[in-house]
């Protein structure tokens, strides 16, 4: 019988994808594993492999084409099979069949609670609703543990909407923590204006499509300006002796063959060292803003231009890990960010970020908070400043090397003296830099 | 090895093989068995690892003759009068290397109820044409999971290399032949503390140097303070916050210089010097170095499922590793709960059957007298995380158990998440406080809330009412209060 292939979730955060090319044409014959397309999602190329058997016999989406999360791709079957009543039925059909691959919605590995798309409450809603209210018409008892039970009253959460994960199914406190819809998130997604100015086009003007980071990056950040209340601490930071530090290191590490270190290196260290001196400015806001989470691990996000958007790969325990283990993981990351190729885990669910415009010769600039995260650090380029220095109880004028940093807060859970302890932390950690290497 | 075409044989037709046949690996070894799967376990020495062998059940031992001896010689003001008594040292440590042996062969014969396979040789990982493979003598082995639970080893300080003479590891200090005059610890974590109160309760006399500023640094500071003090009372000298120096050899033995915690310079002369500064992964053993594997400050690092990483990061398919090797905390239930998850996964439990390893609520324990049992978060540690907390606590001394047998010191102490009750953690110094825990790990595992020990019944007279009664203190309502 014929089959509509659907539109997959091929990263944690997709609502759409945008058909990038066909690997097969109609007719072809599809085995198990068997790459059919290649889909540009909000992040990166993802390959969409197909699990089943048969022949395509009509593609349904153009390269090029924006498809909706669960829409009709095309169609599989046997060769000569009258698939006409499949594809009048549309979107009907494309609510009953699953998609083949569509996982359901798992977040990132590793990647712990942070990870709060925007996509997830809707899905994950439209996936649990009806099948458990037909658990409760069924006379089934709810199974959940007596924090889970403590935790959805005091959060308004219904427990028959919820899928357990505990022992036989049975709803534990992380199965709470992890339930969307709540109320008041839903209320504070940000509407769609409806106030937008009417398109005017003059000539030498022209439409173009927005890729799906674009998108993606478009929507998330308007929710953090829209919604995050920021605030912003600005200092300056005396360089000298991190940039003499540095050329230590790396005039060391030229002669052993390590990875040279750079100055963005030395700031991410410091910043991961003072989330770890103070646990307090290493959460995340939870859904519906009534709690935070608390992370153990300090994984920072380090925002990475893109010919066409942005990518924020992520060094996970960045504290513990040595200067040259962090430069070699961020070129790395880097890199593959560039050629699209980072896995969802690799960018997502780090708990603080760093923006640094310092290579554009930019001096000072704020940046807008990665949601869920508390915070995210902007650096400035490093620049000689006619610096006033006191020698011997005489005020000098000297030329020294400075650099200013820009914390952006979530007021929520970061206030302005936690603020400006982590600040003073980070500016410690670069004005003393053995501190990064103890 | 003669041994060649024998050992060959179980591990070609393994679906499973596990390196290290220590508390983890043989654990998972029975757990895959269960779960219907063709195992062979590669051990080089001998069965339970160092936890039977040279760990938690020999020194157990030593430590059960240790407070017999010291609860002898209390027995007068209880009315057990003992004249005479003294300690026979080459028997207490004839009597510990009995109870390993014995373990030893108790896991010999739950492989061979399993029909699980020991193959006596080494294993080494190695790369070939990119891809990782096991060699197990001279075969490369092609099961189709291959999980590393080879354990951990002693790490040493610079200047302080252990001899096996004067400068011992627990392995040395477990076995020696004649009891030392005088003993210092350098180290003061849980093998360190033990071995300190051993040789402290049989007459040696002991000097314990820990570079941080508590004793037992993992514990709540409330617990590692209560011990340290029990522990002065007892004859141990500490020095805390003090930094190890050097050593050098003399006639009497050992002598070892430091700086104490204001900066001063000391020297003690010493017989022998037991070295306990905490274990890395032994990673050396299988060439883990050279495979191309992530390895994350000594530890080999794994993914959620036990799976190994390359230095890319990417899970490297059909490699597994457990236990004190991928990373603390180091302790045996730990390594055997790990395995048992990860074998659970490799034999494709459903998600909700596997049994799966919070770290964060790891019990741990620490057998000098007075006891250590704790799990979860301490008071500090909650409060650095900005939880909202509700602690009680409830002293030994209100006991009548307690008064009744004269080890009225210590307290159960229970840290409380205000709004919801949620047992964050709990801390036990004296009574049984390692069996004790037990109750509070299992409420905690079922997500029981401070409600629910509120309204459980515990019988009386004993240890163990009292963890209701630090509950009750945490919300105010304490009865024997």
């Amino acid at each position: 019988m014929a089959t509509l292939i659907l539109m997959p979730r091929l990263s944690p955060t997709m609502e759409e994808g945008v058909l990038a090319k066909w690997c097969k044409q109609e007719g072809d014959k599809v085995n198990p594993g068997d790459i059919i397309a290649e889909v540009e999602t909000d992040k990166a190329n993802m390959d969409f492999p197909l699990e089943e058997e048969g022949h395509l016999l009509k593609l349904l989406a153009q390269p090029g084409q924006t498809v909706k999360l669960g829409a009709p791709l095309a169609v599989l079957g046997e060769l000569g099979e009258d698939f006409s009543a499949l594809i009048a039925a549309g979107s009907d059909a494309a609510k009953v069949s699953a998609a083949p691959t569509a996982e359901p919605a798992k977040p990132a590995v590793g990647a712990g609670v942070s990870v709060v798309s925007v996509a997830q409450p809707e899905n994950q809603a439209a996936k649990t609703g009806p099948a458990k209210q037909t658990d409760a018409q069924t006379g089934g008892r709810v199974k959940a543990s007596p924090l889970a039970r403590r935790i959805a009253a005091d959060l308004g959460v219904d427990l028959r909407k919820i899928d357990g994960t505990g022992p036989g199914g049975r709803i534990v406190k992380r199965d709470v923590l992890a339930a969307p819809a709540r109320a008041s998130f839903q209320a504070a997604q940000p509407e769609h204006s409806t106030q937008e100015e009417p398109l005017s086009l003059l000539p030498g003007d022209s439409l173009v499509p927005l890729s799906m980071m674009r998108r993606t990056a478009a929507r998330r950040l308007q929710q953090s300006k829209q919604t995050v209340p920021h605030f912003y601490l600005v200092s300056d930071v005396d360089m000298e002796a991190a940039m003499t530090f540095r050329e230590q290191l790396n005039a060391a590490s030229e002669k052993t063959g390590g990875e040279k270190v750079s100055v963005n290196d030395l700031i991410l260290k410091a910043l991961a060292r003072a989330l770890r001196l103070l646990p307090m400015a290493n959460r995340s806001i939870a859904p519906g803003g009534q709690q935070a989470v608390a992370h153990e691990r300090v994984d920072v996000s380090v925002a990475v231009a893109l010919d066409d958007g942005l990518i924020t790969p992520v060094v996970r325990n960045a504290d513990q890990k040595s200067l040259g283990a962090i430069a070699k993981e961020v070129r790395d990351l880097a890199a593959r960010g560039r050629e699209k190729k980072l896995r969802p885990e690799e960018y997502s669910g780090g708990t603080f970020s760093l923006s640094n415009l310092g290579m554009y010769g930019i001096r000072e600039f704020a940046a807008i908070i990665n949601p869920p995260e508390s915070g995210i650090l902007a650096v400035g380029r490093v620049e000689k400043r006619a610096t006033v220095v006191e020698k011997n109880g005489q005020d000098h004028i000297e030329a020294r090397k400075k650099m200013t940093l820009t914390l952006s807060c979530d007021h929520r859970i970061l206030d302005g003296a936690l603020g400006a302890q982590l600040l003073a932390k980070i500016v410690e950690g670069l004005q003393t830099p053995w501190l990064l290497v103890l | 090895m003669e041994k060649t075409a024998a050992p060959q044989q179980p591990v070609s037709k393994a679906e499973v093989v596990i390196v290290g046949g220590g508390p983890g690996g043989y654990v998972a070894a029975i757990r895959a068995a269960q779960l219907g799967k063709k195992v062979a376990v590669v051990e080089r020495a001998h069965l339970g690892g160092i936890c039977a062998n040279w760990g938690c059940i020999p020194t157990k031992a030593l430590l059960h003759s240790a407070e017999l001896f010291s609860a002898l010689k209390r027995g007068a003001q209880v009315g057990v009068v003992a004249d005479g008594l003294r300690f026979d040292f080459a028997a207490a440590i004839a009597h510990s290397r009995k109870v390993a042996d014995k373990q030893r062969r108790g896991v010999s014969a739950l492989f061979q109820k399993n029909g699980i396979e020991h193959v006596e040789q080494t294993a080494t990982l190695r790369r070939e044409a990119g891809k990782l493979r096991l060699v197990v003598g001279t075969e490369v082995v092609s099961a189709p999971h291959i999980v590393l639970a080879v354990g951990a080893k002693p790490k040493t300080l610079p200047g302080l290399v252990p001899d096996g003479k004067n400068i011992l590891t627990y392995f040395e200090a477990m076995k020696l032949d004649k009891q030392p005059k005088s003993l210092v610890v350098v180290g003061a974590g849980a093998i360190g503390i033990e071995f300190a109160y051993f040789y402290n309760a049989i007459g040696t006399e002991v000097t314990v140097l820990e570079a941080l500023p508590q004793i037992l640094p993992a514990e709540d500071e409330e617990v590692s303070e209560a011990v340290k003090r029990d522990l002065q009372k007892q004859g141990i000298r500490f020095h805390v916050g003090a930094r190890f120096e050097r050593m050098e050899t003399i006639e009497a033995g050992v002598r070892v210089a430091f700086l104490d915690a204001l900066g001063k310079r000391q020297e003690i002369d010493v017989e022998k010097v037991l070295s306990a500064v905490g274990v890395t992964g032994n990673l050396d053993v299988v060439g883990a170095q050279k495979a191309g594997l992530r390895i994350d400050r000594g530890f080999l690092a794994v993914d959620d499922e036990f799976r190994l990483l390359d230095d890319a990061g990417r899970p490297v398919p059909g490699f597994y590793a457990i236990g004190d090797c991928k990373g603390g905390p180091l302790l045996a239930h730990k390594a055997s709960a790990e395995g048992i998850c990860c074998v659970e996964h490799i034999a494709g439990l459903p998600s909700q059957e596997i049994r799966r390893v919070d770290l964060s609520s790891m019990p741990g324990a620490t057998f000098c007298r007075p006891e250590v049992g704790s799990m979860g978060l301490s008071e500090q540690k909650a409060k650095a995380l900005g939880r909202n907390i509700q602690v009680g606590k409830f002293p030994f001394q209100a006991s009548g158990k307690a008064q009744a047998t004269g080890e009225t010191q210590g307290f159960v102490k229970v840290v409380l998440d205000k709004e919801t009750g949620e047992i964050l953690g709990a801390h036990i110094v004296g009574g049984t406080a390692s069996d004790m825990i037990s109750a509070f790990c299992v409420a905690r595992s079922g997500e029981l809330t401070a409600t629910e020990i509120l309204h459980t019944v515990l019988p009386h007279p004993t240890y163990g009412e009292t963890l209701k009664s630090a509950v009750e203190q945490a919300l105010g309502e304490a009865i024997d209060l």
